[in-house]
C-alpha cells in the first residue's frame, strides 16, 4: 500500500505539522512500510473476537468516582505558564467565527 | 418549483449539561458563574501525566435518561477520543464515545396539531463540555476553562422530523422529561441545554435524503424557528437554481436572522476518533440498572394521560400543567388540599393555567421561588365555594398572596376583600341601580330580558365586584320582575 503526498499533507495539516517537501516524501514511505505492517493482520480469520478497545485484559472496567467535589489549582498556579493572560483568563489570538 | 413542493428533513443533536456537583472526569465544580478558571485543576486544564476518572454520576444520570426514553442500555460502552484543535480544547481531544455509546434506540413521543408521532433516537452518549471563548477588549480572545470537562449527555434523534413544529414539540417534550428525570436544569440561555439541528431539504414524494447541513447557535425555540426556515430556504433556492448543498456546519446569526459557513469548521469533519487508552470500558452491572429503573419517576406523558384518564381534565389543561415538573407537582399538592373528582380537579387546573400562570410569568418566577403555597391555593378555592370570596375577590386574594405571602383568610379580612352576602347591603345597591336608570327598567318591563347582565354588571361596579352574584340576581330579578 502506498501513500500519496496528497494523504500525507492532509494527515500532516489535520495534526498541524508543517512538512518540508523532503520530509513529505520520507514519510510517505515510512507511513506506507507502516500500514503494509500492519495490514498483515488481515489475513487472520477475527470474525469470532470481540474487538479489542483497551489494553487492559477483557473483564477489566473502569472505576469509578464518587460525584465529591475535590480540592483544585488556584487561579495563579492555573494561570503560572500562560504566556499571556486576561485577568483570570487565558488570552489566545482572536478566534474569528 | 415553488418551495411548498419540498419538504425539510431534520434530525436534531441535544446537549444536555447533566446536574453533577463536579466535572465527569475530576473534582472541579460545575457551578456556573464564577470568575475565570477558577473551577480547574490539573486534569481539566490537560497538564502532562494525569488521568480521567469517571464520575459515577453522570453514569447515573445516563442510564437513568436511556431508561426513561426506552433506549437499550449498553452494559459495556467505550469512551473515544475525539481530536480537533481549538483554544477552548485544552487536550486537543475531547473524550466522548463514538462506536459503544452507553445507549441505543429509543424515542420521544410529540404531539402537533392533535397528532401523536413517535420520533426515534439513535442514540445517547457521554462527553465532556469544552471551555468558553470571549473577544476580549485586548483584540484577542480569552479563553475560561471553568466549563471544560462539564458532563453532557449528547441525544441524537434519527431524521425524523418534518417540520418546525415537529422540531420544537421534540424539544419541549425531551426538556420536560430531562427536568422531571432530575438531570437537567433545561436553561436554552445559559446554554445547559443546547440543540444543533441537521437540516436538509427534498423534493415531496422522494424517499432518499438530501445532503444535509448542521445548524449551531441557536439558544432559543424562536431562534431553532427562524434558523430552520431560513436554511431550508437556503437550500430549495440553491438547488432550484441548478446548485448542489454541501454538507457543512453553518452557525445561525441572530441579529441578521440567517446562517453562515463556519470557517473553523473546513476540514472538521475528520475527527480520528479512536477508543479512549486512558479509560478502560464501562461495564455496568445490573443491580445499578436496576436500582435506577425503580427510582424513575412518573414521567410528563404518564403524569398527563393520568390526568385525563382519572382526573378527566382536556388534553390542552393536562399539557400546560405537565410541561414543567413543578407545576404539576404544585397542582397535585393542590388538589390534595382542595378536593376530589373531576369538577375539582378542572377547577384548581383552571386557577393554575390561567391566573397563577399570568402571574408567574410576570414576576419570571419559578414554582419553589413562588409566596403561594398549593394549601393557600386550595384556601381561596375553599372560600370562594362557602361564599366568603365572589370571583374578582378570589383573584385578588390570589394576587395578594403570590406576591407578598400569607394566609388567605388572613388577606381577605385585612384587605376587606370578603363578599358581600348581606341582603340590606345588597338591596341599597340595587335600589340605587334601578333609580338611576329609568330607561333601561323601562326596556327591560318590556321584554329587553338580556339587560339583566347590565344590571348585574352596575350593581356589582357599585359593590366594588363584591356582592354574591346569586344574591344579586335574585333581587334584581325580584325588584324588576314585579
Amino acid at each position: 500500500m502506498s501513500l500519496s503526498l496528497e494523504e500525507v499533507r492532509r494527515v500532516a495539516s489535520l495534526a498541524r505539522l508543517r512538512l518540508s517537501p523532503e520530509e513529505e516524501e520520507l514519510f510517505a514511505g515510512q507511513l506506507s512500510a507502516i500500514l503494509d505492517h500492519v495490514k498483515q493482520l488481515e489475513e487472520l480469520d477475527v470474525s469470532a473476537v470481540e474487538p479489542m478497545t483497551h489494553a487492559l485484559a477483557a473483564g477489566e472496567a473502569t472505576e469509578l468516582r464518587p460525584d465529591e467535589p475535590l480540592p483544585g489549582l488556584e487561579p495563579e498556579a492555573a494561570l503560572a505558564n500562560a504566556p499571556a493572560r486576561d485577568g483570570t483568563a487565558f488570552q489566545v489570538p482572536r478566534i474569528i467565527e | 418549483m415553488p418551495v411548498s413542493d419540498f419538504e425539510v428533513v431534520m434530525g436534531l443533536e441535544v446537549h444536555a449539561q447533566l446536574l453533577t456537583r463536579t466535572k465527569i472526569f475530576c473534582g472541579c465544580s460545575t457551578e456556573f458563574g464564577a470568575e475565570p478558571n477558577h473551577h480547574v485543576c490539573p486534569v481539566c486544564l490537560a497538564m502532562p501525566g494525569v488521568l480521567p476518572r469517571l464520575n459515577a454520576r453522570v453514569v447515573e444520570f445516563a442510564v437513568r435518561t436511556g431508561l426513561a426514553l426506552g433506549c437499550d442500555i449498553r452494559r459495556k460502552s467505550v469512551f473515544a477520543r475525539k481530536n480537533y484543535f481549538y483554544p477552548d480544547l485544552p487536550k486537543g481531544y475531547q473524550i466522548s464515545q463514538y462506536e459503544l455509546p452507553i445507549c441505543l434506540g429509543g424515542g420521544v413521543s410529540i404531539e402537533v396539531e392533535g397528532v401523536e408521532k413517535f420520533v426515534r433516537l439513535t442514540r445517547i452518549h457521554m462527553e465532556e463540555d469544552a471551555g468558553k471563548n470571549v473577544h476580549d477588549a485586548l483584540g484577542g480572545s480569552a479563553v475560561d476553562l471553568n466549563r471544560a470537562g462539564v458532563p453532557l449527555l449528547e441525544i441524537v434523534s434519527e431524521p425524523d422530523l418534518r417540520s418546525v413544529d415537529e422540531a420544537v414539540a421534540y424539544l419541549k417534550a425531551l426538556r420536560a422529561i430531562l427536568m422531571t428525570l432530575g438531570v437537567n436544569d433545561g436553561n436554552l440561555e445559559e446554554g445547559s441545554f443546547r440543540c444543533d439541528a441537521n437540516v436538509s431539504v427534498r423534493r415531496k414524494g422522494e424517499t432518499a435524503l438530501g445532503q444535509r447541513c448542521e445548524i449551531k447557535n441557536m439558544n432559543s425555540f424562536r431562534f431553532l424557528k427562524q434558523a430552520v426556515e431560513y436554511e431550508a430556504r437556503r437550500q430549495v433556492e440553491l438547488i432550484e437554481a441548478g446548485g448542489k448543498v454541501e454538507q457543512e456546519t453553518r452557525l445561525f446569526d441572530p441579529q441578521k436572522g440567517e446562517t453562515r459557513a463556519m470557517r473553523s469548521k473546513e476540514d472538521a469533519h475528520d475527527y480520528r476518533y479512536f477508543p479512549e487508552p486512558d479509560l478502560p470500558p464501562l461495564i455496568l452491572d445490573e443491580e445499578l440498572v436496576a436500582r435506577v429503573r425503580a427510582s424513575l419517576p412518573e414521567l410528563p406523558r404518564a403524569r398527563a394521560a393520568r390526568y385525563r384518564d382519572q382526573l378527566r381534565l382536556p388534553a390542552y389543561d393536562a399539557g400546560l400543567l405537565v410541561a414543567d415538573r413543578d407545576v404539576a407537582t404544585f397542582f397535585d399538592a393542590a388538589l390534595a388540599a382542595y378536593g376530589e373528582g373531576p369538577e375539582a380537579a378542572k377547577k384548581v387546573a383552571n386557577w393554575m393555567n390561567g391566573e397563577v400562570a399570568k402571574l408567574a410569568n410576570e414576576t419570571g418566577l419559578a414554582p419553589p421561588r413562588w409566596k403561594l403555597r398549593p394549601e393557600h391555593l386550595a384556601g381561596i378555592l375553599k372560600l370562594q365555594d362557602a361564599g366568603a370570596l365572589g370571583g374578582p375577590g378570589a383573584k385578588q386574594v390570589l394576587e395578594v398572596v403570590f406576591r407578598e405571602g400569607g394566609d388567605p383568610a388572613e388577606v381577605v379580612k385585612a384587605r376587606g376583600l370578603a363578599q358581600v352576602s348581606d341582603e340590606g347591603a345588597i338591596e341599597a345597591a340595587v335600589d340605587a341601580v334601578l333609580a338611576a336608570s329609568p330607561a333601561e327598567v323601562e326596556r327591560y318591563r318590556g321584554g329587553n330580558l338580556k339587560l339583566m347582565g347590565f344590571f348585574v354588571g352596575q350593581v356589582m361596579k357599585q359593590m366594588r365586584g363584591k356582592g354574591n352574584p346569586g344574591l344579586v340576581n335574585a333581587l334584581l330579578k325580584k325588584k324588576l320582575g314585579g
